[in-house]
């Protein structure tokens, strides 16, 4: 395969995040299309790595999966904080952080 | 058409369509099942490209841990279709523009790019276990250890967060 094809098909997908960013309240969507421009990404980088048949970018690769991890784990917990006080995931009533 | 060119167009669409399955569906346990076939097929790709450690962490840990929890808090806060909130259709049209505006800019920015090695089909084997797991505890294996004190502190972050208090 072309790497021309990896890299359209990761801007695509990096892409669809970026609107479902844009375009849904829910935070938990939100959340989700982040994940999906993370993996878009991965996919990019796994694609370099076999071109020029390096594996520092696969280790790479691996760390950006761990700090996703991490990073889903305190989002969650924080988002099920908010939403056991206000009662909503909509993010037009999570963006007055105040009261 | 070889089989591998099948393979990468199938995926590669499964990929593309459950992406965008993920930001049109209404229900949120649509859109994580939705995501978790994306994961599949990026995974897919992996194995697709010989990166088998990276395919199977993928499936475990995306597919397997963190869309079970999502799942988990969407069940939790018994989200469905209809208590979904919506931005205006104005909104959401603007936002799908400028998706599509960025896809394009990048797309014409790396049209420029002159790839010197043509194609990414070079067999190799610096995606399996052993050779991956051997850079990881040579080259890098401080980030490795860090990143376990950052596991452990996102764990008690998310703990001491979620607390009732």
């Amino acid at each position: 395969m072309p790497i021309q094809y990896y890299i359209f098909l990761s801007v695509a997908l990096f892409s669809i995040g970026v609107m479902g960013v844009l375009m849904r309240r829910n935070a938990i969507i939100i959340f989700m299309c982040i994940e999906l421009m993370l993996n878009a990404v991965n996919l990019l980088m796994v694609a370099f790595s076999k071109m020029y048949g390096d594996s520092a970018a696969q280790v790479f690769v691996f760390f950006i999966m761990v700090v996703a991890a991490a990073e889903v784990a305190v989002g969650l917990a924080i988002i099920v904080m908010m939403y056991r006080n206000v009662h909503s995931v909509d993010i037009n009533i999570l963006n007055r952080l105040k009261n | 058409m070889t089989i591998q060119e099948i393979l990468f167009w199938v995926l590669s669409a499964v990929a593309l369509l459950c992406g965008l399955g993920v930001i049109f569906s209404r229900n949120p346990i649509n859109s994580v099942l939705f995501l978790i076939t994306t994961f599949f097929a990026i995974s897919g790709h992996y194995i697709l490209m010989n990166a088998q450690f990276l395919a199977i962490v993928n499936i475990i840990v995306y597919a397997g841990a963190i869309m079970v929890l999502f799942l988990f808090v969407i069940m939790l806060m018994n989200l469905n279709g209809d208590v979904e909130p919506q931005k205006s259709r104005l909104l959401q049209f603007a936002g799908v523009l400028s998706g599509g505006m960025l896809f394009l800019v990048i797309l014409a920015a790396l049209k420029q790019v002159n790839v010197t090695q043509e194609s990414v089909l070079v067999a190799t084997d610096i995606g399996l276990i052993r050779n991956l797991g051997q850079k990881l505890f040579t080259d890098f294996v401080v980030p490795f250890e860090l990143s376990s004190i950052l596991f452990l502190s996102a764990m008690v972050g998310a703990v001491l967060i979620g607390k009732k208090h």
